[in-house]
C-alpha cells in the first residue's frame, strides 16, 4: 500500500476522482457542450494516472519513466483533435437547427419515425 | 511544504472539476476548465513531468479553451436544455462512476513495488539517438509510429473539421475576427507575437536537450497566429490555399519520407542511420512544428464561412 | 504460454516490411490528397488501392508460404521500448477482408460519383477519399498493431474518419447522428486508455506478447480489462449500447454505410478477442482457479449481450419500414454472434481456443457478414438512387427494375440466415455444432432463433422486390449496370466463402502456438 503523502500517489488518486467527475458529466448533463468539457475533464484524469505511473518508474537518472510521459503528450493532442471534431459539428448543428442539444434517443427504434 | 503545496493543488483540480460539472451555466464552465487546466499544468511540474506540463497548459489549457469559449459564444442563444435527467438516472449514473473512481483508487493504491519502469531501457537507449531528452526520444525514436499516426489524426480532424462546411463555401476560409474587436486584444496581437515567435524556436530548439519541442513550440505559434487572425490583423486563409495545404503536410511528409528512407539507409522503416540520428531528428521537428501550429490554428478556426475567392 | 523462449519475441521476417506498407501506403495517400486539386483525389485512391491489394495478397501468401507470422520491429528497437507489428492467419485474413471491401466500396463511390458529375469535385465527393483511406490505414494499424497505445492512436483514428463519413451529405439528422456516434466513440477509446494506463502501472509494458506472458497483479488487471472491454463495447454497438449505430449507419452515404458497417465495427470487436485471448492472464500461475473463473465470467457476460444483441435487434430489424434502417439494425443481430463465440471456443489444457471449431466459425462469420453486409448496403443505395426513397412498403416490385440488386440482396441474406451455400451457413453451422457439442444449449436456441429471424426480415424485401403492385413502380434515373454489378461481386464473394469450409482451419492458426490435440470439437 503506497504511502498518500508521496505526490505520485495523491495526483493518481486525483486522476481516479477527476475520471469519476468526467464520466458523471457526460453521461449526465443533457448539453452537448458541456459533456464535451466532461470529456477533457475525463481525459486529464487518465493523463494524472499515467503521471502518477510515469513518476513512481522514476531512474536511471530520471525523474520519471518516460515512456508514459511521452503517451501523455500524444494522447493530449489526440485529445484536443476530438474536442476541435467535436465542437465543430455542435456548431453545425446548431446553425442547422438552433439546438445544442442531441434530441432523446428513442424515436429512431420506432418504425416508421423517421422521414 | 512540498506536501502541502500538492493537497492544496489537488484540491483545487477537483474543486474546479465539481464546478465544471455543476454550473449553471456553460460559460462558467469553460473558464473553470480554463483554470483547470492552469492548475493541471502545475500538477504536471509536482510530477516532474516539465514536457507535459507545458503540453498541458499550451493545449490543455490555452487552445482547448479558447476553442470552447468561442463555441459557447456562438451557441450562447440556444434554449436551454428543457430536459434535464431523470433522478433514477443520475442516482445510477453516480453509483457507476463512484465504482469506477473506487476501483481505480484501489489498483492505484496497490500498483506494485518496485514499480516497472522502461526508464533504464530509454536510458540506455539514448546513446544511439544522440538526444538527452528522453521524452523526445521516446516521441521521434523509439516510438516514433504512434506519433506518425498521432500526426495523421490531427490532420484527418482538420479534414473532418473543413468538411461540414456548407458546399458553396467549402474551400473558403473561416472567420475568427468578431464584429468589434476590443482594443487590448488588438494591442497584444501587435506586441506579442514577435516574443511568442522567439519563445516557440527556442523550446524546438532546446526541446532535443532539455524539456519542449515540437508540440510545445508549435502550439505556442499557432496560439500568435490566432491571435493576429482574432483581432483581425490578418484574415484566416481559403483553406484550399495550395500554401496553406503545403504548410499542413510538410512535418508528417517530411516524417514519412526519412521512414522510408529508413528501408535504404538503415535497415528498417523509421530506423535513423548510427551518428546521424539527432540532426535528422531535428530537421524531422522543425517541419512538424510549422505543420502542428498550421493545424491547431486551422482546427481552432473551424469550418469555412465565405466563399472561396477566384 | 510461459514455455516460450527467452530470445526476443519479436524478430523482423522476411515478408515484415509488408505490414508496415499495409498501414503507411493509405496514410501517404491521406496526405497527397489535401494537395491535389479536388479532380485528381480520386485517382490517388484507385492508385493505392492497388497498391494496397496488392499487399494484403502478399501477406497471405507469405503467411502461407512460410507457415509462419511476418513480423516487423520497427526502427529497430524492441519492444516493450519500441513497437512491433505482426500478422499472424487471424490478422492476415482481417487484412485480405478489408482490401477486398474497402477496393469494392471505392468501386461502387465512383460509379455513384459519375451518376452526378456537377458534384464529383465537390465537397462531399472529394471528402470521402481522405477519409476512406484513414479507415482503411487505421484498420490495418489494429489488425497488426502489437502495442496497446499504438492500438489506441489506430482506434482514434478510426474515430476521426469514420464519424465525418456519417454526416457527409450535411443534414441535421445526420450531423446529430454523427455527434452521438462520437460521444459513444470518445467514450469508448477514453475507457480503453484508461485500462491501458492501468496495465502499464502494473506491468511496465504494452505490447502484448509481454502482457501475456506476466502473471500476478490479478484485481488490477481485472479493473484495467473491464474498463477496456466496456469501452470497446460501446465501440463495437453490442446491445444494450448499439442505440447510436442504427441512424449513424443508415443516415450516411451508400458506400460509406457499406464500410461502416463491413469493417469500421469489426475493429473493437477484433481487440475485445486479442484482450481475452492474449491478454486476460491464462490458467497457469498460483492464482489459476481464480483468474480461471474471471475469464470464463467475461466470456459468459460477453454471450448474454450477445444474444440479446441477436434477439432484440433482429426483432428491430423486423419492424423497420425503411431499408437502410433494416440493414442497419440487421448489423448489430450479426455482431451478436461474434461475442456468443467467447463461451464456445473456451480454450482448455489440451485444446487452446484457436484449435476449436467456434474459433474458426466465429472468424468466417466475420468476413462473411463483412462481404455480406457491404453487399447489402450497396444494393440499398442503388435502390435509393433509383427511387429516391428507401421506404420499403413503396418499393413493390423493384426486382424488375433492378433486377441485380435484388439478386445481390437475396444471396447477402442467405450468408445473414445462415442457409447453404453460404460463408454464414458455415458459420453459424459451426457455432451450432461448438454450441450443443459444448453443451450450451440455450446458445445453441439462440442461434436458430436468430436465423429464423433473418429470414423474415430478408424475405420480407425479397418479397418486395418480387412482388406485382398496384401501380407501377418506376425508376427515377437509370442506374448503371456497373454499380449494381459491385454489390453481386461482394455477395457472391459472402456466398464463396461458404465453399473453402475446410482451408481456413490451417490458415487461421498460422503464427499461434501449435494445437497439440488436433480438431475435435
Amino acid at each position: 500500500m503506497s504511502s498518500i503523502s508521496n505526490p505520485a500517489t495523491l495526483f493518481g488518486l486525483c486522476g481516479a476522482a477527476l475520471v469519476g467527475i468526467g464520466l458523471f458529466t457526460v453521461i449526465v448533463h443533457p448539453g452537448l457542450l458541456r459533456r464535451i468539457v466532461g470529456f477533457n475533464i475525463l481525459g486529464a484524469g487518465i493523463f494524472l494516472i499515467f503521471g502518477a505511473v510515469a513518476r513512481r518508474g522514476a531512474g536511471a537518472g530520471f525523474e520519471g519513466d518516460p515512456v508514459p510521459q511521452a503517451m501523455v503528450i500524444t494522447g493530449i493532442v489526440v485529445a484536443f483533435s476530438a474536442t476541435a471534431l467535436a465542437v465543430a459539428m455542435l456548431q453545425r448543428l446548431f446553425d442547422l437547427t438552433g439546438r445544442a442539444t442531441l434530441e432523446p434517443p428513442a424515436p429512431e427504434g420506432r418504425p416508421g419515425s423517421e422521414t | 511544504m512540498n506536501a502541502l503545496l500538492d493537497v492544496v493543488l489537488v484540491a483545487g483540480l477537483l474543486a474546479l472539476a465539481l464546478h465544471v460539472a455543476r454550473a449553471r451555466d456553460d460559460q462558467g464552465a469553460i473558464v473553470g476548465f480554463i483554470a483547470f487546466g492552469f492548475l493541471l499544468g502545475l500538477g504536471w511540474v509536482r510530477l516532474a513531468s516539465i514536457d507535459v506540463a507545458l503540453t498541458e497548459a499550451a493545449i490543455g489549457g490555452g487552445v482547448t479553451g479558447l476553442l470552447l469559449l468561442r463555441v459557447e459564444a456562438h451557441t450562447r442563444d440556444s434554449s436551454a436544455p428543457d430536459r434535464t435527467a431523470r433522478p433514477i438516472t443520475i442516482a445510477a449514473a453516480a453509483v457507476l462512476c463512484i465504482a469506477v473512481t473506487a476501483g481505480l483508487a484501489f489498483v492505484i493504491l496497490n500498483l506494485p513495488s518496485p514499480p516497472p519502469t522502461q526508464a533504464p531501457a530509454a536510458a540506455a537507449a539514448l546513446d544511439a539517438t544522440g538526444l538527452e531528452n528522453p521524452v523526445t526520444a521516446v516521441l521521434l525514436a523509439y516510438r516514433a509510429l504512434d506519433t506518425l499516426l498521432e500526426k495523421v489524426v490531427l490532420i484527418l480532424a482538420l479534414v473532418g473539421v473543413w468538411s461540414l462546411a456548407p458546399d458553396h463555401l467549402w474551400g473558403g476560409a473561416p472567420e475568427l475576427r468578431p464584429a468589434v474587436v476590443p482594443e487590448p486584444l488588438s494591442y497584444l496581437a501587435r506586441v506579442l507575437p514577435p516574443f511568442g515567435v522567439l519563445i516557440a524556436v527556442y523550446m524546438f530548439w532546446v526541446g532535443a536537450d532539455a524539456p519542449g519541442g515540437t508540440f510545445q513550440a508549435g502550439t505556442i505559434l499557432a496560439a500568435m497566429w490566432l491571435l493576429v487572425m482574432l483581432a483581425g490583423l490578418r484574415a484566416a486563409p481559403d483553406t484550399r490555399r495550395v500554401t496553406l495545404r503545403l504548410l499542413l503536410i510538410v512535418g508528417p511528409a517530411v516524417f514519412l519520407a526519412v521512414g522510408f528512407l529508413g528501408f535504404a539507409m538503415a535497415g528498417g522503416f523509421l530506423a535513423y542511420p548510427a551518428g546521424a540520428a539527432k540532426p535528422i531528428i531535428l530537421g524531422i521537428e522543425a517541419a512538424l512544428t510549422l505543420s502542428i501550429a498550421v493545424t491547431l490554428g486551422m482546427l481552432v478556426s473551424g469550418p469555412s464561412k465565405r466563399a472561396p475567392t477566384s | 504460454m510461459s514455455a516460450l523462449a527467452n530470445a526476443p519475441f519479436y524478430v523482423t521476417t522476411s515478408g515484415g516490411y509488408l505490414l508496415v506498407l499495409a498501414i503507411i501506403l493509405p496514410a501517404v495517400a491521406v496526405l497527397a490528397m489535401l494537395l491535389v486539386p479536388p479532380r485528381h483525389v480520386a485517382r490517388i485512391a484507385f492508385a493505392v488501392m492497388a497498391a494496397g491489394l496488392a499487399v494484403a495478397l502478399v501477406i497471405v501468401a507469405e503467411l502461407v508460404g512460410t507457415g509462419m507470422a511476418l513480423a516487423y520491429v520497427v526502427g529497430g528497437w524492441q519492444p516493450p521500448l519500441g513497437l512491433a507489428l505482426r500478422a499472424d492467419g487471424l490478422s492476415a485474413a482481417m487484412l485480405a477482408m478489408t482490401a477486398v471491401v474497402i477496393c469494392a466500396t471505392g468501386l461502387f463511390a465512383r460509379f455513384h460519383q459519375c451518376l452526378e458529375p456537377e458534384t464529383q469535385d465537390g465537397r462531399a465527393a472529394t471528402t470521402f477519399w481522405p477519409l476512406l483511406m484513414a479507415i482503411w490505414s487505421a484498420l490495418n494499424a489494429i489488425f497488426v498493431g502489437e502495442d496497446l497505445f499504438t492500438l489506441y492512436v489506430a482506434l482514434e483514428l478510426l474515430t476521426f474518419a469514420a464519424v465525418p463519413l456519417v454526416c457527409l451529405d450535411g443534414r441535421a439528422e445526420t450531423i446529430a447522428a454523427a455527434l452521438r456516434y462520437l460521444m459513444f466513440a470518445l467514450l469508448g477509446s477514453l475507457l480503453y486508455l484508461l485500462g491501458a494506463a492501468l496495465l502499464y502501472g502494473v506491468f511496465g509494458a504494452l505490447d502484448i506478447h509481454s502482457l501475456s506472458r506476466l502473471d500476478g497483479g490479478a484485481p488490477a488487471v481485472t479493473v484495467a480489462l473491464g474498463l477496456m472491454i466496456a469501452g470497446l463495447l460501446a465501440k463495437a454497438a453490442l446491445f444494450p449500447l448499439h442505440l447510436w449505430l442504427p441512424p449513424a449507419h443508415a443516415g450516411a452515404p451508400a458506400a460509406a454505410s457499406a464500410v461502416l458497417s463491413a469493417l469500421v465495427i469489426k475493429a473493437p470487436v477484433f481487440l475485445i478477442l486479442r484482450l481475452v485471448l492474449d491478454v486476460a492472464p491464462s490458467s497457469a500461475g498460483p492464482l489459476a482457479g481464480q483468474i480461471f473463473i474471471g475469464q470464463i465470467l467475461i466470456g459468459q457476460i460477453l454471450a448474454v449481450l450477445g444474444a440479446s444483441s441477436i434477439l432484440f435487434c433482429s426483432v428491430m430489424a423486423f419492424r423497420q419500414q425503411r431499408l437502410k434502417l433494416m440493414i442497419a439494425y440487421s448489423t448489430v443481430a450479426q455482431i451478436g454472434y461474434l461475442f456468443i463465440v467467447f463461451p464456445l471456443a473456451a480454450g482448455t489444457e489440451t485444446l487452446p481456443a484457436w484449435g476449436t471449431i467456434a474459433w474458426t466459425g466465429g472468424a468466417l462469420q466475420l468476413v462473411s457478414h463483412a462481404l455480406a453486409k457491404a453487399a447489402m448496403f450497396m444494393a440499398a443505395g442503388a435502390v435509393a438512387e433509383a427511387f429516391g426513397h428507401d421506404r420499403i412498403s413503396d418499393l413493390g416490385g423493384f426486382g424488375r427494375i433492378l433486377p441485380i440488386s435484388a439478386l445481390a440482396f437475396g444471396l447477402a441474406g442467405l450468408s445473414l440466415m445462415g442457409l447453404p451455400p453460404s460463408g454464414g451457413f458455415i458459420a453459424k453451422c459451426l457455432l451450432l455444432t461448438a454450441a450443443v457439442t459444448g453443451g450450451h444449449p440455450w446458445l445453441a436456441a439462440t442461434i436458430l432463433a436468430g436465423g429464423l429471424l433473418a429470414g423474415g426480415y430478408v424475405f420480407r424485401i425479397v418479397d418486395r422486390a418480387l412482388a406485382t403492385p398496384a401501380v407501377e413502380l418506376v425508376a427515377r434515373r437509370p442506374i448503371p449496370r456497373r454499380l449494381e454489378a459491385v454489390a453481386l461481386v461482394l455477395a457472391l464473394a459472402a456466398v464463396g466463402v461458404g465453399f473453402v469450409p475446410l482451408q481456413p482451419f490451417g490458415f487461421l492458426q498460422l503464427g499461434r502456438p501449435a494445437v497439440s490435440a488436433m480438431v475435435a470439437p
